[in-house]
């Protein structure tokens, strides 16, 4: 009964997509005056309730493991413990397509609640485009992946889920990253309603911002998470492998960071229109292309978990509808829409642009390494694009735009000059240069990661000199944003050269008491003993671990077998200090009876993510900022009518 | 008319059209070795059971081409494969066989109830030679011609199918 009801919730709301549609077309075609206009909005509200309680519905069946429910016999357990039994319900094909229709159904409703600042024309067409994209998955999602299909007979026990997924950090992981994929939906819904309008304007800009901001902070926080979740989980010791479902996630964010500055240039200054415009359609496009890339299975990764062409031709099939659509739209009339403001290259938006071409150029050469082994494969050549590509010609652009980034926050908008900022520049440059010469005589360490570290420094700095000379009280939430923001960037580049620069491993085979060392710490292997979980066994190591001869602290790396289904994992140990990780996997058994660990000291190593989840920080004060300065604004202009209603009612 | 305002739509055909080749293409997850076409590395294996000949590298630099097979007493594929190895040596196919992570009492029990089809078995315990030469799996067979190249490599089992190929291959490796 539950699966039924799940299911005819889906069909309704599918139905209310198409509803949002035709009547948001035809209102926009008629003006407005069509009474079908009125349908809109409470159609994109309905269905977001409707779509949320079909989801609501799938994770009760996995709560209770319903094994008459086919997804669940496949991907549950009934002896798996609870919270991954509820994980499980998205970490599967069907399921996470129903969380991903779910978050595009709520942020549908969102709009229609809440966003009253676009004109009622554009407002209509942009609900319209998100019925149009929402239809397309609901079809995906009813007519080839069914969530709640029934098995014939109820089996007796469920098939177990990818013991790998059996984690806390992917119980959330994914849900954060579609919260971002998909919330640039509406991006993407604004961007195709302002060309069928050609409204875009200042006013679009700022009713924009805030949903690419929202999904953008989600996206961040996820790209953040899954780094960490691999670097532990996956027991490899990196935390970036340019894996294609890595880029699949990292595409969107680099589209989006774009979008949010020059939204931020349109919403400002005017300027940049069919620019913007552009990125909302790419942003989202990126969202799309990367998911097709993973499930279609045409590119092998890691994470493919859900291998099927005729699912593969059916997304390829919306894509070419949506993307292909929201393109040929954007060619027929970005024509017509009028220019902007002008501006000179030595101005905020001068250095916002520059940055925008930066992270398109990044956005660019992320798409053609995951593409490329599509292209060569036609060619029946084999290749796989790695940190080779990625990294070099990756820093070609990022570099510039690290340094454009220190000092574009100080310029003023439209004119400027670089004498007037001259003391800032001076000191950005000083400090990245001398970052530069006495890493490069005190250790032998790469280009790349010398740049790094250098900008890194020179960056953390320079990030908050904007907020020099201000009453920090005064400072508006947004400013202190972009600042937390840039600082993250910083940290994390910071991080990040530090791992690649200073990283010391070391492999060992040890019998019990036997003794190793990597960087300043001695290591002991205490013991190998075995223990037992819910749903597995381990050989678990208890190792100590002396800091420079200090106190021993105990790491316990654990080798994993699951027995539904069988499979082996290792459970790396960690162990953080102020200044970086010590990193330990147990492997297996030697034939002489000795254990063989890999070790790593990863100095600064943490800084990558705590940079990540300050710019994630630094989206959500300026997601706060912006929304306050909103509904001040309303108020405002509420008391402004009311008193204009009263001087006019008095004379 | 802006002709670039038409780019990203072009270049998002392109995108399409790669994608839609290559759905349609049949999934082929053999990975075919880099050694095909280069001579065999240098390698010198004892023999795999008692009574047996070991290999070595050499030994194909005769001008005579040979078979070599990769494969295993605990491989199941390979007891399917065995009539057809045995096909092959009465068609006059000279085969070598690397017996990979085994045990000669295996080895021996192996060949006494499937045939034996080889004229020299060598031992490789830690996969040496399997991996040098560019094979993922067992079974696996190489086509070597006379002067010790390798000329075709055959990923999985032999089937009946394949017999006439190899036959093929081998004549085509006289030339």
């Amino acid at each position: 009964m539950i699966a039924e009801l799940g299911l005819a919730a889906l069909w309704l709301a599918a139905a209310l997509a198409a509803t949002q549609m035709v009547a948001g077309f035809l209102a926009v075609r008629d003006n407005g005056t069509s009474e079908l206009a009125k349908l809109i909005r409470p159609a994109a509200i309905t269905q977001g309730v409707l779509v949320a309680f079909s989801f609501a519905m799938l994770v009760w069946l996995f709560a209770i493991t319903d094994l008459s429910v086919k997804l669940v016999v496949s991907n549950s357990h009934s002896m798996k413990p609870l919270i991954f039994k509820l994980s499980g319900t998205w970490g599967n094909h069907e399921g996470s397509m129903l969380l991903w229709v779910m978050v595009m159904g709520f942020a549908g409703a969102l709009i229609a609640l809440v966003e009253r600042r676009l004109p009622e024309r554009t407002m209509n067409a942009t609900l319209a485009a998100q019925g149009v994209v929402s239809l397309g998955f609901y079809a995906f999602l009813l007519l080839s992946s069914n969530p709640f299909e029934r098995l014939p007979t109820p089996a007796a026990e469920g098939m177990g889920l990818n013991p790998l997924l059996q984690d806390i950090g992917l119980a959330f992981h994914p849900p954060t990253l579609y919260l971002g994929y998909v919330g640039l939906s509406v991006a993407f819904s604004f961007a195709v309603g302002a060309l069928l309008t050609r409204q875009v304007t200042p006013e679009f800009a700022r009713a924009m911002r805030p949903w690419v901001l929202g999904a953008w902070v989600w996206l961040t926080v996820g790209i953040t998470a899954g780094s960490y979740w691999a670097y532990y989980e996956l027991g490899w010791g990196g935390w970036w492998f340019w894996d294609p479902v890595e880029n699949a996630s990292l595409m969107p964010w680099l589209a989006a960071t774009a979008l949010l500055h020059s939204a931020s240039v349109l919403a400002s200054r005017d300027a940049l229109r069919t620019w913007t415009i552009m990125l909302g359609v790419v942003a989202f496009s990126m969202s799309m292309v990367g998911t097709f890339l993973v499930r279609s299975g045409i590119l092998t990764s890691v994470h493919a978990f859900a291998v099927d062409p005729e699912r593969g031709t059916f997304i390829l099939v919306l894509l070419g509808i949506f993307i292909g659509g929201a393109l040929l739209l954007f060619a027929l009339r970005a024509n017509t829409i009028s220019e902007g403001e002008r501006f000179r290259i030595a101005s905020r938006e001068g250095a916002l642009v520059f940055n925008n071409v930066m992270l398109s150029a990044i956005l660019a050469i992320v798409l053609l390494g995951t593409l490329y082994p599509l292209l060569t494969e036609a060619f029946d050549v084999r290749v796989s694009v790695g940190p080779p590509y990625f990294n070099p010609v990756g820093a070609i652009f990022a570099i510039p735009m690290l340094i454009v980034m220190g000092v574009g926050p100080l310029l003023r908008w439209r004119q400027d000059r670089l004498d007037r900022i001259g003391k800032e520049v001076a000191l950005f440059g000083a400090l990245v240069l001398a970052a530069l010469i006495l890493a490069s005589v005190l250790a032998d360490i790469g280009i790349l990661p010398l740049l790094g570290l250098a900008l890194g420094l020179g960056l953390a700095v320079a990030s908050l000199l904007p907020l020099r000379r201000r009453k920090l009280s005064r400072t508006p939430l947004a400013t202190w944003g972009m600042v937390v923001a840039h600082f993250g960037i910083a940290v994390a580049l910071l991080g990040m050269s530090s791992e690649s620069a200073f990283t010391q491993e070391r492999l060992a085979a040890l019998e019990e008491g036997g003794r190793t060392s990597v960087g300043p710490w001695s290591i002991e292997l205490q013991g190998v003993e075995p223990i037992a979980g819910p749903n597995w066994t381990a050989m678990q190591a208890r190792i100590a671990a002396r800091y420079d001869g200090g106190k021993a602290s105990v790491l316990t790396p654990q080798a994993r077998n699951f027995w539904a289904p069988p499979q082996q994992t290792t459970e790396s140990a960690l162990l953080t200090r102020w200044n970086g990780q010590l990193y330990a996997v147990v492997g297996d058994r030697t034939p002489d009876g000795r254990w063989q660990l890999r070790l790593w000291w990863k100095p600064f190593v943490p800084l990558i993510w705590y940079g990540g989840l300050l710019v994630g920080l630094g989206g959500v004060l300026a997601l706060i900022g912006r929304v306050i300065t909103d509904i001040r604004n309303r108020r405002l202009a509420v008391r402004i009518a009311e008193r204009r209603a009263d001087r006019e009612a008095l004379a | 008319m802006n002709w670039r305002l038409w780019v990203p739509l072009f270049a998002f055909a392109l995108f399409i059209g790669l994608a839609a080749y290559q759905l349609t293409q049949p999934r082929d997850d053999f990975v075919e070795s880099r050694m095909v076409g280069q001579e065999l590395p240098y390698f010198d294996l004892p023999p795999a059971m008692e009574g047996a000949e070991g290999v070595a590298n050499v030994d194909f630099a005769d001008g005579q081409p040979r078979l070599l097979n990769i494969w295993a007493s605990w491989c199941l594929p390979c007891i399917a494969e065995a009539p057809h190895l045995e096909a092959l040596k009465e068609q006059g196919a000279e085969i070598v066989g690397v017996a990979i992570r085994d045990r000669p009492e295996d080895v021996a029990r192996f060949l006494a109830q499937h045939g034996n089809p080889y004229v020299r078995i060598g031992r490789d315990d830690l996969s040496e030679v399997q991996l040098a030469i560019g094979s993922s799996g067992v079974p696996e067979t190489f086509v070597i011609d006379g002067k010790g190249v390798i000329r075709y490599q055959h990923i999985g089992d032999i089937r009946e199918s394949d017999v006439p190929v190899l036959l093929q291959r081998l004549a085509e490796a006289r030339q």
